[in-house]
């Protein structure tokens, strides 16, 4: 079947089985690599992406579910001139080591910056329940707040700037 | 003398717990009436849907707590951490449809159907009696304030409830079980215990 989203912007028709899983279409027929496939049974976060501005676990959701969505991969997650505040703050504490969770992570933490802009420690033990085998969450928790601030400076600069 | 008096005695005795412990002549209808009075009816309804609700297809998702419980032995996956918060659709970035959508998913095992969700705290049933649960369920203190109509569409419509009858398989592709009484046989049960006054028996 046919299957028409927005990924990262740009206008995507698809011809493919509606119960693929959108993980497989993004990676297989779309070449974005960036989302990763970790369990495949919607546990560990590796495939997190946005549809609608909503985090979903991609490798648990039809294709045919993003008929007419809007859908952002870590790819897309930047403005494209700017990193997006978690990766800067991902880059600033060197959080990855291996790398491979990471992008999920950073897709589920961009997904609890919007809805809760300054999250608690207990918010995040909630929230972000990811899985990485290496261990990086220390550094993470870190960076989630330091992305929580970066993300509120750039709030704040952009009023200012609006009221000139 | 005394000796047959007592024989005699014995007898007369013996005939009327006879006729006591005999069943009056009844016709044919009378007796199958007996047989399923309708309070005896209800208690087989009721005996029939509570089997349904006390399965774990439909108590995994009536938790104790406010974590979702899985599997035919209601474990806790606590590598997911997730939780189902105030109201049992999750968090406001991580809710229960960041993994579920409205249909089963062969591919990842993941189940799904549509309002996928626990019930609200108020509505835990896991550790309870079938009393309890049927006695709390009727309450509209305690049932989200339906009336007795509202819970009977609940249990005999409701996408979600009748999911129990398509579960889908697990991430190994196993079949997960179907609750011992089959849906039409468990809609007609639910119907006529409620139709009948929905009298929850002592035990």
């Amino acid at each position: 079947m046919k299957i028409s989203f927005i990924i990262n912007g740009k206008n995507e028709t698809l011809e493919v089985d509606g119960n693929t899983p959108l993980l497989w279409a993004i990676r297989d027929v779309l070449d974005l690599k960036g989302t990763k496939f970790g369990c495949g049974k919607a546990a560990c976060g590796a495939c997190t992406i946005h549809v609608d501005g909503q985090q979903v676990r991609s490798c648990s959701y039809p294709v045919k579910y993003a008929e007419g969505k809007k859908i952002t991969t870590i790819e897309g997650l930047s403005n494209g001139s700017e990193l997006h505040a978690v990766q800067q703050a991902w880059e600033e504490f060197v959080v990855p080591q291996c790398g491979y969770c990471q992008p999920g992570f950073i897709m589920s933490t961009a997904a609890l910056l919007k809805q809760i802009p300054n999250p608690t420690d207990e918010d995040i033990d909630n929230a972000i329940i990811n899985v990485c085998r290496c261990g990086t969450y220390y550094r993470m928790r870190k960076a989630i707040h330091r992305a929580a601030e970066i993300q509120a400076e750039f709030i704040s600069s952009s009023s200012v700037n609006a009221d000139k | 003398m005394k000796k047959s008096i007592f024989s005699l005695l014995a007898v007369l005795i013996s005939l009327l717990a006879f006729s006591i412990s005999m069943p009056p002549d009844l016709s044919e209808g009378q007796k199958s009436e007996l047989k399923t009075s309708p309070q005896d009816s209800s208690n087989e309804a009721f005996d029939k849907m509570m089997q349904v609700l006390m399965h774990q297809r439909c108590v995994n998702c009536h938790p104790a707590g406010d974590v979702p419980i899985k599997g035919e032995d209601s474990h806790v996956t606590r590598s997911l951490g997730i939780s189902g918060g105030e109201k049992g659709h999750g968090l406001k970035s991580i809710n229960c449809q960041t993994c579920h959508t409205d249909e089963n998913n062969d591919f990842s095992g993941v189940p799904g159907a549509p309002h996928w969700a626990l019930a609200p705290k108020s509505m835990a049933w896991e550790g309870k009696t079938r009393v309890e649960i049927a006695t709390q369920m009727m309450d509209p203190k305690l049932n989200g304030g339906r009336s007795a109509k509202e819970i009977m569409e609940h249990l005999t419509e409701h996408e979600l409830v009748l999911w129990a009858w398509d579960p889908g398989v697990d991430a190994e592709g196993t079949p997960r079980e179907t609750p011992p009484v089959s849906k039409d046989e468990y809609i007609a049960a639910v119907k006529e215990w409620i139709n009948k006054g929905a009298i929850i028996p002592n035990k």
